[in-house]
């Protein structure tokens, strides 16, 4: 559990941090809560020459509500978010998210721009910002871009940003009146990556029925994957048995899993059914309230 | 036995573990925090297959890492005929590999270098070029006769180990023949391991002015080690020290000797330097003393009514690639043939097969008195899955076939000879603490609405104390076990024992025992182990056998003191001895109480006032070898509930109702029991280090052999009730390892109850969802 050597880098700044990036090329790491960056060089499997540590940038961590979006810096901690109050009052699919990702130390460091820029398909948050339809914020020498979420995952731990980019910010749309979601994850314990899990985001119309659905699927295929034809039959239709038994299954169907310890294929496109079923219910309920 | 006050804090006191305080405080010193002066560190190269030759090893360009010191191989080491070590088991293992490697992460070249960080770049830069060979994973067909040859350093040109056999075969193969009801289970207790929180190490020291060796070493028995030591390396046995300081955990783990060891000690010898060597995580799960891997198969010849006629057994023991489990020499599956339980079967016979194929060497006793887990397990399960044929209540058929209390000492009809024990009353109290009627109720009514719960019980006997001379050698070293008491003029003492703790706490219950016997406060009492140049030769700590054997030594040799103490304190009061009596702490005059002498003036007077023709001075050596083992037991009853949607056991309570004997700290007892039970729930439903077809280990971070946290783990109920040791000298039994031995079958036992009624009769452990999933989906009854 040695890493190898590396060149330790600490900016103060994010244009000083991307200037470094462009300095050292496709070998320099950013280091953000170092969650899954630091196990893996200790594994010797992710062997960076440049270490580029923003931790010390001031400004980049923030939870606040402004122009119709929860707006969270890149570098603000999954602890954080479990503590904060908008979060907890606002956004419930956020909040459960937050509190099952691995354990409490783990959520002490780790952050929410590093969840999301690992490309990890396992990690919780991909799933949950699919979910919520959010926007990337990546900024690099030219200044801040917008990414669209759906446009963010583009393979096993490989993101659209761009090598001298640093995910600054992410904006999730404030959800209207009649929202509400849920993360439902199963794991073999506590710290352990989903076996699978399910994050539902819905908006109900007056009368009951979905206005706007999202489904983000974690850890069945390469990328986290995006239900889209669950959502599509949601939509307009109330949230009965059948309409959820049909949604779970089309969800299910979108998965990609693979055999691992954790279980076969099958077993894991059996519980994104189940999952799916569950995180419905439990995102009409709060939508309802 | 008389309780002693809580100032003096004898057996049966819950006093809080004199060792805690430095452990709370991030105090305790354990081998990873000895640092020396000079001291370089080593890095083990390892092998990434799994059965391969050794084409060439190329050193070059580690050598040029800056730092890098020396390259040890297997080709060096055999110059000093060092390439191969003996097991714990009469087999001999490689050090560092020469010719082939024979399991994935096997030992095959040594980097010393002048910090942590240049050894492991060197070790990455250490060429070797291997020629892969087919791989032997399935342990049920290594006696193919197209099995690949895995060891062809033996005269033996085949894969099989040891076939071992004991009972009565004729006879028990008659009983069968004649019973009108045969069950039979085929049960696998899979491969884990120990994964001790301080995985294994050392820091070896050759001082090349003095010639002495001293190891700081994550050794469960520090002195057998030295003996090994100097029997391998030709060192002259005074001229090694162990040291084992503290120590984070064993579990079995820490009992063999490994290459790890060894190769530190040679470079420190060429080097003249100290030299560290600490395992990662990874190293300790994928190539140190794995447990388990037995392919059971029981099967039991019972009359309609239940009563059971006879029991027969057949395993396959898979060892890996050396046979490295820690047994007594006359017991290669251990003490397995406890596999009759606490059932009076008039017969039974069982043969254990032991085998090697392409997986890291072991066989060691996790927490477990010698194979005695899987026993526990075996027979559990087996009764449960009479029950379901017969369908009879478990507890029923438990309790019909239950040794009478009556009948101990029990001889069992494979040997043993069960010291004492009360069955049917640890059951009750488990029932009744459970509330067994109303929960069969509930089960019933929630049959009918769907819904999966399960009742699971084990009413396991355990074999602990390894052991009486006649039977127990390790190594032709016999199982005794010692301690030395030294009282100090102002009434203090200190105790050396040849056992060493891991955690059990030691330096509190030895304490307690001197505390019983002598009256001195166990607060005043310090214990010291570990140290082979001061402590006296014993066999170590598993087994469950330091109460046993050193608590047992500990006794004795406090009641030497006292005999002496008596001599004393008739001259200081000017009596004979006969006039005297004791209460704990002092001897007074019969009939004239205020006529005393306290232990601490005793102790003072032997220094000061030494009556004639006694020695000065008031210590004693006892070498203890127990006349029998002992055999604790109890009832564990788990309650389970299934998630059918995903296949979720959630464990809804959970009693656990032990006999140990007479206990020593209670509260120590129930945190042994916590452990014990942790580890058992862990086993049931979470670990297994697999191996995929071309033998890579499947389970080698804790990314994926999984330890419970708090969050898991279920809320343990604990009870017990004491049926003292008729031998013991304080009438204890051991405890440590019994929530371990018992635990398994009353989970996997709950489980299956759960899905009996679909017709499930058994479930391999490790049950994890999925595999519950699984059989659900197979029903019909999710997916």
């Amino acid at each position: 559990m040695i890493p190898p050597a590396f060149e330790y880098l600490r900016p103060k700044t994010v244009p000083e941090a991307v200037a470094l990036l462009q300095q050292h090329g496709d070998d320099a790491k950013i280091l953000s809560g170092g969650q899954s960056l630091i196990p893996m060089m200790k594994l010797r499997l992710a062997r960076p020459s440049h270490l580029i540590d923003i931790n010390r940038i001031s400004g980049l961590a923030y939870i606040k509500e402004d122009g119709g979006f929860l707006k969270i810096g890149g570098l603000t901690r999954e602890a954080e978010l479990e503590g904060s109050d908008v979060v907890r009052a606002k956004y419930p699919l956020l909040l459960d998210t937050a509190t099952v990702i691995a354990d409490p130390q783990v959520r002490n460091l780790a952050t929410v721009g590093g969840n999301l820029a690992h490309g990890d398909p396992a990690n919780d948050h991909p799933a949950t910002m699919l979910a919520l339809g959010v926007q990337i914020v990546a900024t690099g020498a030219k200044g801040a871009r917008v990414i669209a979420i759906d446009d963010f995952f583009v393979s096993l731990f490989t993101t659209s940003l761009q090598h001298d980019e640093i995910l600054t910010e992410i904006r999730i749309p404030s959800p209207p009146p009649r929202s509400g979601g849920a993360y439902v994850k199963l794991e073999r314990k506590v710290g352990d990556f989903a076996t699978a899990a399910v994050a539902v985001q819905l908006t109900l119309d007056d009368k009951g029925a979905v206005q706007k659905a999202g489904i983000g699927l974690t850890n069945v295929g390469a990328t986290p994957i995006r239900a889209k034809s669950a959502e599509d039959a949601l939509r307009g239709k109330k949230l009965d048995a059948a309409t959820i038994g049909q949604a779970a299954q089309l969800a299910a169907d979108a998965a990609q899993p693979g055999s691992d310890l954790r279980g076969p294929a099958e077993y894991k496109k059996g519980l994104i059914k189940e999952l799916t079923k569950r995180a419905l219910t439990r995102a009409a309920e709060r939508a309802g309230k | 036995m008389q309780k002693t006050s809580a100032e003096i804090s004898g057996m049966g006191h819950s006093m809080k573990r004199k060792e805690d305080s430095r452990f709370i405080q991030g105090k305790g010193n354990y081998v990873d925090d000895v640092n020396l002066p000079g001291m370089v560190y080593g890095h083990m190269v390892r092998s990434p297959y799994a059965h391969a030759r050794l084409k060439s090893i190329n050193t070059d360009a580690a050598k040029k890492v800056p730092g890098v010191l020396a390259i040890i191989t297997g080709e060096d080491l055999a110059k000093a005929n060092l390439a191969w070590m003996p097991t714990l088991s009469n087999d001999k293992q490689m050090v560092l590999a020469t010719g082939k490697v024979l399991f994935q992460a096997q030992e095959v070249a040594f980097v010393v270098a002048e910090d942590r960080y240049a050894a492991a770049d060197a070790a990455e830069l250490v060429e070797v070029e291997y020629e892969e060979l087919p791989v032997l994973v399935d342990p049920h067909k290594a006696m193919d006769a197209d099995a690949p040859l895995l060891r062809e350093d033996r005269t033996e040109k085949n894969n099989h180990i040891f076939h071992w056999e004991v009972g009565d075969k004729a006879a028990t193969d008659k009983a069968f023949k004649e019973a009108a009801v045969v069950s039979k289970v085929n049960a696998l207790s899979p491969r884990c391991h120990p994964a001790p929180l301080e995985t294994c190490g050392c820091v070896a020291d050759f001082n090349k002015a003095t010639e002495k060796l001293t190891v700081w070493l994550t050794s469960q028995a520090p002195h057998v080690h030295r003996t090994v030591f100097a029997l391998v390396g030709g060192i002259p046995e005074q001229n090694i020290r162990i040291i084992s300081p503290d120590i984070g955990g064993g579990f079995g783990n820490k009992v063999p000797v490994y290459p790890g060891y060894v190769c530190a000690v040679v470079a420190s010898l060429t080097l003249g330097l100290p030299v560290k060597w600490i395992e990662t995580r990874s190293e300790n799960l994928q190539s140190t003393g794995f447990a388990r891997d037995y392919h059971m198969t029981a099967e039991i010849a019972a009359d309609k009514e239940g009563k059971v006629k006879a029991l027969r057994v057949k395993t396959l023991a898979d060892h890996g690639a050396f046979n490295a489990a820690a047994q007594p020499t006359k017991f290669p599956a251990g003490l397995f043939s406890i596999c009759t339980g606490s059932y009076e079967f008039p017969q039974s016979f069982c043969e254990v097969d032991g085998v090697y194929t392409n997986k890291a060497p072991g066989g060691i006793a996790y927490r477990c008195s010698f194979r005695v887990t899987e026993a526990a397990y075996l027979i559990e399960r087996a009764m449960d899955v009479l029950a379901d044929d017969l369908k009879m209540d478990p507890v029923e058929l438990r309790k019909k076939n239950f040794v009478p209390a009556a009948k101990f000492p029990y001889k069992s009809p494979l040997g043993w000879t069960y010291d004492s024990g009360d069955y049917h009353a640890a059951m009750k109290l488990a029932l009744d603490t459970i509330g067994y009627d109303a929960l069969l109720k509930e089960q019933a009514e929630k049959r009918k609405k769907g819904e999966l719960m399960g009742i699971g019980i084990s009413s396991f006997t355990e074999i602990v104390g390894a052991g009486p001379a006649h039977t127990f050698d390790i190594l032709g070293i016999k199982m005794f076990d010692s301690a030395e008491i030294r009282i100090h003029p102002t009434g203090k003492a200190i105790c050396r024992m040849g056992t060493k703790s891991q955690g059990q706490g030691h330096e509190t219950t030895y304490a307690q025992i001197v505390a019983q016997e002598l009256g001195i406060p166990a607060k005043d009492v310090q214990v010291e182990e570990g140290d082979t140049d001061t402590a006296p030769y014993g066999l170590g700590t598993y087994a469950s056998r330091s109460t046993p054997t050193s608590g047992a030594a500990t006794a004795m040799a406090a009641r030497k003191i006292k005999e002496k103490a008596r001599k004393i304190a008739a001259f200081l009061l000017e009596v004979s001895e006969q006039d005297l009596e004791w209460e704990p702490g002092k001897f007074f005059v019969k009939g004239a109480p205020s006529k005393a002498k306290t232990i601490q003036e005793i102790a003072f007077a032997a220094y000061t006032n030494i009556p004639p023709g006694l020695e000065a001075g008031l210590e004693a050596v006892d070498y203890y070898d127990p006349p029998n083992l002992t055999f604790p037991f109890g009832t564990y009853i788990a309650v389970v509930d299934i998630d059918k949607g995903t296949g979720e056991i959630k464990v809804r309570r959970f009693v656990a109702v032990d006999d140990c004997g007479n206990i020593i700290n209670p509260m120590i007892v129930e945190g042994q029991i916590h452990g014990g039970l942790t580890e058992g729930f862990a086993i049931a439903f979470m670990q297994e280090i697999g191996y995929d077809e071309s033998g890579n280990v499947q389970g080698g971070t804790f990314m994926d052999y999984l330890i419970p946290t708090a969050v898991e783990t279920p809320h343990w109920e604990t009870g017990k009730t004491t049926t003292p040791s008729p031998h013991h000298p304080f009438g204890a039994k051991g405890i440590g390892e019994s929530p371990n031995v018992g635990s398994p079958a009353a989970f996997v036992n709950a489980v299956v109850d759960a899905l009996s009624h679909l017709g499930v009769k058994h479930i391999d452990m490790p049950i994890t969802p999925w595999k519950v999933w699984n059989i659900l989906k197979e029903k019909g009854i999710t997916g």
